[in-house]
Parts: structure tokens; sequence; C-alpha cells
């Protein structure tokens, strides 16, 4: 590709043909505020808060769109620039409701923004102001307030561009302009979701997260989407320990701008249904422990046993180096060779060419590089020690084989809890470290959102200590917490 | 004044293949044949022939613009979608002479290396959208449309397609959107259509009054058609006149042709003696000019814009000395207001604004800072969105204040003086 050279603002720029004035700008850092265009999407030009002026043009150039031509001398600051976006910012909100106070965006809107650094300046509109439809359920969990509206366009475009559908569309001109599904049709596509995200305003807001959470009180983690084998990049939003939102993260590599909204709104086994305390199970009756001692119940439990008898079962969507420990634990502690894991695998997966796979489990790839098996591989054991879950089909082959579930390593509530002699919570993705390696084989790290919840603890914390208690052959010893 | 476009005008049965024949027509295509394909382009450039749509863009030049050998389909869209307010030359065309404008859409096609057309039609155009489908199926019953046209290796589809009521849909992008089944809302430029058209393939759009000139320059050779018009705006050009003058319709008349005398002696003057006041004079979204200016313009784009305003559609609208000015723009307000697409801001906020001051000063209930607000709204508007339905207005309103004050005053002053308003024509 020939290269172009122009000057943006007094700033000479070497970039690509074909590069918007908006994407060239972005090169030597000069951020030109925008609301129709999105990086991940194809270009409308209709919202005009970019306009620029360039040198030698009679007219200002909208730069989403406007090409980079050799030579150019580029303005995007001066005071007819900054007076066409106080213009258009004028025009933005004369129809707007301007209910920021009772409004989900607030916080995250552009038109917040933009009017605070652009506009500032009392409406001069003494008009009735059009009156559209409000609190519509566009379906897909996607709420639409046809005023807040600004037609920018992006959630048609990500519902084309992005899902491959055609589900949205602007209906009526000028004014009156909405943006609508079809009639009697429903936003359904999976990755509706996105809608919410792109929408620089309040129109589309999302009825699983609107009106629970100011956005300004949400902290933010990087993070990996557990829900399939694609692992999007995410950023987990949360407060005090717990999940309000996932948002997809950019990694032009694996998932680009977006995420499911199958992943976006698997959060649940973070938030609820949590094991956050150990229990043991005895003849039936299941009573809740400290740690402490569900540790040495476990402790003397094994010692009953042939150590290395015991298999260990990792599951599909853990990290790798939960794997690693577990697998470590059963070579030197048990001395076992038996490393077998589950995985989720409900029975219809859903499956795209677009972001979904067909396997549910973050880290397949982490299980099949460690070696383990799938548990159907296993003939014969004295006890099992389970990490996070086990299909129904599983949990038959123990009961036929007879093999007794020694520890269960749980997440979430399940059938296991019951069975298993001794239940140990563990965090979350969204409370450890670690990494995923996702179905092009790329290892992604997952960072802690917030501290292990309950009295749940690190897997490898769990083993460390379990290794101390078996090693010193039956002692009670204080563990520290 | 019959010259080039409405020779066949008031003949009995002028749309007819038959009469049409009778009367020279299909005359060019033998020369047309004869006459490589640049050699076409070339002559027409030479003509000077200028579009008809409003713009006036050099036709041939436009053609130029095609690139050939890229392995697409070239397209030619007519556009018929003759929408804007005091206009309809178009119709004319396409209800007394519709042969003329196939021939000339063989000559375009040609020129361009086109094999298929569309011609764009109004909806609400009823009788012209008959006419001209009666005229293409007697085209491809003759073998002049179809394959291997006048029996020569050529090859040329042609199908009418009506429009839905959407004034945007003239806007050539607009019309190819609209065309390709998708809403009707101009296309951010470039790429020109030329280069990428309709379906993304080279497309050229001409207006159904540039496309009906083209038989006469192909017969006659481009310097007959200069014989007409002025150095810079050569040829003929139709007007619709309406509004107060006593003989309304549609004329052609040399390019250059002093606007006075379209008015008085053409239309017969201003009936029952009244005076003109002011005259809209290229189709509603160009600058108004005063009786003064009118009586002094020429009918060039050249001449008229020393007057700031243009020669747009040819749409003439005289109002007389009773017009009352604020009510004619609001007219136009709520015209636009309600045919913005919706797309750009300026303009789907903008003409909406414009029109609910309007209609509140109207209503006797505006003041002198609603005049410095319009103003000021229609330079936000102007030159700032994708296509010119924004600067549409904008200049009509900025035009009709600054060249009318008085009536606008009259309004915010007092109150009171809303009152009576005359319904144009």
């Amino acid at each position: 590709m020939p290269k172009i050279k122009l000057t943006i603002d007094g700033k000479p720029v070497e970039v690509e043909a074909g590069t918007t004035l908006l994407q060239a700008a972005e090169t030597v850092g000069i951020q030109i505020p925008h609301y129709c265009y999105h990086p991940g999407l194809k270009l409308a030009g209709n919202c005009r808060m970019c306009l620029v002026e360039a040198e030698k043009m009679p007219k200002p150039l909208a730069s989403c769109v406007a090409p980079v031509q050799e030579g150019m001398v580029v303005k995007t600051n001066t005071d007819n620039v900054i007076s066409l976006r106080r213009s258009v910012m004028e025009f933005l909100l004369i129809n707007h409701p301007l209910d920021c106070p009772t409004c989900d965006q607030a916080g995250e809107c552009r038109l917040q923004d933009y009017y605070m650094q652009y506009d500032k300046i009392p409406s001069r509109f003494h008009e009735e102001k059009v009156h559209k439809d409000k609190m519509i359920d566009l379906g897909a969990g996607v709420m639409l307030d046809q005023e807040r509206c600004i037609a920018c366009t992006r959630c048609i475009r990500v519902c084309q561009e992005v899902a491959g559908v055609d589900e949205l569309c602007l209906s009526n001109r000028g004014d009156h302009v909405t943006i609508t599904t079809f009639p009697g049709k429903e936003l359904s596509n999976p990755y509706a979701g996105n809608t919410v995200d792109v929408c620089p305003v309040g129109a589309l807001t999302s009825k699983e997260f609107r009106f629970k959470k100011r956005v300004w009180f949400l902290e933010s983690t990087s993070s990996v989407c557990p829900g399939c084998s694609r692992g999007c990049n995410i950023t987990v939003q949360h407060q005090e320990s717990k999940v309000y939102r996932l948002l997809p993260r950019l990694n032009s590599e694996v998932n680009s701008y977006w995420m499911c909204d199958e992943g976006r709104y698997g959060f649940d086994s973070v938030n609820d249904h949590r094991v956050l305390r150990a229990r043991i199970n005895e003849e039936g009756v299941s009573e809740e422990a400290g740690h402490e001692d569900a540790l040495v119940e476990l402790a003397s439990l094994l010692r009953e046993t042939s150590l290395s008898e015991i298999a260990v079962v990792g599951h599909a969507s853990e990290t790798c180096e939960t794997l690693e420990n577990l697998q470590q634990f059963a070579k030197n502690s048990l001395k076992s060779r038996y490393f077998f894991y589950s995985r989720f695998d409900p029975p219809h997966p859903y499956s795209d060419n677009i972001l979904m796979t067909a396997d549910k489990n973050a880290n397949q790839k982490g299980v099949d590089q460690l070696g383990f098996k799938p548990l159907s591989d296993l003939k014969s054991a004295v006890g099992v020690l389970v990490l996070r879950d086990l299909t129904g089909q599983e949990m038959e082959l123990l009961d036929r084989l007879q093999i007794p579930v020694l520890a269960f390593f749980a997440v979430n509530e399940s059938p296991l809890c019951t069975k298993a002699k001794i239940v140990l919570p563990i965090p979350s993705y969204a409370e450890q470290e670690g990494h995923f390696i996702n179905v092009q084989g790329k290892k992604q790290k997952i960072v802690p959102a917030f501290e292990p919840r309950g009295e749940s603890r690190l897997v490898t914390e769990w083993l460390n200590d379990l290794k101390d208690l078996l090693e010193s052959a039956g002692q009670k010893k204080k563990i520290a917490c | 004044m019959a010259l080039v476009l409405t020779n066949r005008v008031g003949l009995k049965d002028s749309h007819t293949l038959e009469v049409y024949k009778k009367t020279g027509g299909y005359a060019s295509v033998e020369k047309l044949f004869a006459m490589e394909p640049g050699t076409v382009i070339e002559e027409v450039k030479s003509s000077g022939l200028r579009g008809r749509g409003g713009a006036g863009f050099s036709c041939g030049l436009k053609w130029s613009f095609v690139p050939q050998n890229i392995g697409k389909p070239v397209y030619l869209c007519v556009n018929a979608d003759e929408s804007e307010p005091g206009t309809f030359k178009d119709r004319l065309l396409l209800e007394e002479d519709p042969h003329q404008l196939i021939e000339g859409i063989v000559i375009a096609c040609y020129a361009i290396r086109s094999t298929t057309a569309y011609i764009y039609i109004r909806g609400e155009f009823d009788l012209s959208y008959r006419r001209i489908e009666q005229a293409v199926k007697e085209a491809y019953q003759a073998g002049f449309l179809g394959k291997n046209i006048f029996g020569k290796k050529y090859d040329l589809n042609v199908t009418v397609h009506r429009g839905a009521g959407a004034y945007i849909c003239g806007e050539e992008t607009a019309l190819l959107n609209s065309l390709e089944g998708k809403k009707g809302e101009p296309r951010i430029k470039p790429p020109f259509p030329a280069v990428a058209g309709l379906f993304g393939c080279p497309t050229i759009v001409n207006n159904v009054e540039t496309l009906s000139a083209l038989p006469f320059i192909i017969n006659e050779g481009a310097l007959a058609y200069r014989k007409w018009g002025t150095e810079k705006s050569p040829g003929t050009k139709l007007f619709s006149v309406s509004g107060h003058v006593v003989r309304p319709g549609t004329y052609e008349v040399p390019l250059g042709y002093p606007l006075k005398d379209l008015i008085y002696k053409d239309c017969g003057g201003i009936p029952d003696g009244k005076k003109l006041k002011a005259v809209i004079p290229g189709g509603s979204s160009v600058p108004v000019l005063t009786a003064e200016e009118a009586e002094k313009t020429f009918l060039d784009y050249e001449s008229i814009a020393q007057y700031g305003s243009m020669l747009g559609s040819g749409g003439v609208m005289v109002m007389d000395e009773d017009v009352d000015m604020v009510w004619a723009l609001r007219n136009l307000s709520r015209f636009y207001a309600h045919e913005s697409c919706g797309q750009c801001t300026p303009c789907r906020e903008g003409t909406g604004w414009v029109d609910k001051i309007l209609q509140r000063v109207l209503n006797g209930g505006g003041t002198l800072e609603d005049l410095a607000l319009l103003k000021e709204i229609s330079d936000n508007m102007m030159g700032k969105t994708i296509c010119v339905l924004a600067d549409s207005i904008a200049m009509p309103v900025l035009s009709f204040i600054k060249k009318f004050p008085a009536d606008f005053e009259r309004y915010v002053r007092s109150h009171s003086a809303g009152g009576k308003m005359r319904i144009l024509g």
C-alpha cells in the first residue's frame, strides 16, 4: 500500500492510502468526536459530529468517511470546527428528552460527554419536541427508547455485519425517524447484546443490567469469557464481589469488539448458587464445616485408601494453572497416574461461524495439552477427587463402578454436593488468575476481579494444605488461613 | 416555442411510436451506430449539454468518468423521479414524447457501453408511467430494445421502476438505494455512481430532460445545439412556470432567455394587473429572487448565479404582491421537514426545527430573536450533510429573510399581523 503524507493540526502524519482522516488523526493521538463511526463497523457518515476543516476544501469534511489525500492540511480544533460540533450537539439535543436522571446510560453517554466538552449552552429550542415510543421491548433483552435515539444506525449495522441478520431498521423520515424491528418481528439474534454496547446514547439499554447500578460505581477488570472455547476477551464490571455485567473487550484476533449473548449473560454462576463454605457429608447428613476441619476429615479419608489408586478429575473449564496443580498433587502427593477431566456437555450446543463454538468449555486445549483423559475412560479407582462438576452420565459411571467421590471442589451447587464426602468451595473464574487456551490455541489470561467469595479458596491452596496434612502423618496441624 | 425537446408536444398521439417515427423519430440511430462510443461522448461534450436535473454538470464529462473493461456491467439510470416542488417539465416529456426519451437512452447507453437501463419514475406520475411503459413495450416489439436492437449487434434492456413517493429518491444515490430495494437515503460520495453505483457497478444517472436532448444532438450535431443558449450554458431548457401568471405551464426557451420575457410575454404576465413580488427561479430549493432581480436576470446557469440563486430544475414560481412570504416559506419548510430522509443530524433535526419556528412565527408567537435563530440554524445546516436537502431549505430561509425582511418583521413586531394568507396559484 502506498503511503500518504498529510498534516493534521500541524502534526505530520503518514498513513496508508485509503485511511480516513479520523483514523489518521488517531495515529498521532488526536481524538475527533463521533457517534456513528465505530471502528468495527462499516461507515455511515451520518452524525456529522466528526466534521473537520481541510485547506482548499470549500466545505467541512466528515472525517470518519473522508479518505486522506497527499499534502492535505487538516484542522480539527479551530474555532469553526468547535462551533460545528456545538451546532451538531444542539441539533442532537433539541428533540432529546434530556432525562439523564432516569436514564441508565448516564455516566457513559456520549451526549453527556460531548455536551460538557463542546456545547455547554442552554437550549434555544422552544418548540414541542417530537414524541416517540418509549420502553419498547425489542426482544433478546434489549429495551428501546426511541426518543433518546440519535439515529446513528450503529445497532442496525451491528446486527447486519456481526450477526449477519437484518433485524433492525430505520422507519419514517426526518425527525420522526425511528429504530424499529420489522412488523411482528423481534430482535432475536444471539449477538443482540452488542447493540446495547454500541449505542452511544441511552436509546438501547440492557434489560438485564438497567437500573441495577449506576455505571460510575462499577469497577472494571479485564478477563476472558469462559462460556465457550472461543475465549472472547471481556471486561468484568463489578462492585462488592458481585458481577453486574460483562462487556466485550477488543481483541482483533479473537472476538474483535463483540461477544455473544450466551456469554454476556452467563455470569449467574459467579453471583448465585455458589458453594461458599466447606461441607462434610456423613451418612446422609450434610454439615457445613470450617476449612480446617474439612481438610482434616479429607486427609483421614484419603489415608484410609490406597493413595495411588485415587483418580483426580479436572475440568475443561478450569485454568491451566489449576489443572497443573491438580496434576502435580496427583503425581507427587498421591503418586497416582490417573488424571481425568470432565466437561460441560449440553445436549444441543449452539454454535455458528461467527464467535460461538459448540464446545462450551473454556480450556479444552488446556486439558488436552496436560494429558488429562476423558472421565469415560476410567475403569477403576478407590475414589475420586472432582473439580467443579460432573455430568449425569459420569456420575452414573462412578455409581456403576462403585467409586466414591471423596472430595468435590465446588464453585456452584450440584448433585455432587451431597454425593461427595467432602465439599470444598473454590472461586469462580472472576476471582482467580490463570490462563485458558482457546480454540485457536491462544493462551489468554484471566485476572481476578475480586477476592474469592465466602470461604472459597483457590484449588492450589486447598491442595497445598492437603499435601502438608498428608505429609505430617496424620498429626493435626494448624493451617494458616 | 418549439426548439429541441418539445417539437411533438401537442401533436395528436405524439406519445406513440407511429407518430414518433413519422416525425423523424429514431433517425439518430443509424448515425449513432456508425460512431465509436468515445466519439459520441466527445460529441455530447462539445455540445455543452449540462445535466438538467438541477446540478448542471456537463453530461459528456460525467459519461467519461465511467471506467471500462473492469469486468462489471455499466448501468444507465434515468432519473424520472421529478419531485422538486414547482417542477413539471419531465412529466411533459414522459407524457408527450416518451420515445424521444427512449432514443436518448439508446444513445447514452451506447456511449457508456451499457446494455441495461432503468427508468426510475416518480410513483405519483400515473399517466407518465403508463405512457413510458407503453412506449418501452412498443420499442421492444419494434426491435428497438431487447436483443440486437435496430438489427445491430447491440443488446439493450430497459426496465421501468416506480418510486414510492419520497422526494429524496430524486437524489441520484438515494435513487440507486431505492432501486436496489433499500431505504431511499443518499450515499456517501466518493465513490460517485460513475465508479460505484447501482449494485456497486459503474452507473450513470441522467435526468429525463438531459437524455431527451440527445437525439437532436446526434442528428444535428453539437454545433447545431450550440446555436441556442450561451457559451457556458448552450442549448435550450424547459421551464415549468407556476404561480401568479396568466398562462402557467412548461416552456422551452434557449438558455440565456430573459426571465422577464418568460413571465410577461410567454406566460402573459401577472393576473389582475398585480405587481410581481418574488420569483423562485429553479425549483423550490433555490434562493428566491426579488421582483427587481427577476426582471433583470437571464435564464442561464451563470446569470442567475450573479443574483445568488440557481437555475436548478427550472421550476419558476411566480409570486405577486399579495403573497405573504412568511407563509410561502413555511409552505416550503413543511415540505422539507417532511421529506428529509433523517440520516444526517443537521438536516433531520434542522428541517423540523425551522418548520416549527416558522409555524410559531406565522401563528403570531415569533420574536426578532427567532429570525436571527432561523439564520443561524440555516448556516449550521448548509454544507454539513451527505446530500443537499439541508441546503435546499437553508437557502430559501436565508434568502427569504434577507430579501423580504419587512414580511417577517411584520409578524414578529405585531402579533396581530398574522391573519390573511393567500394560497399560491
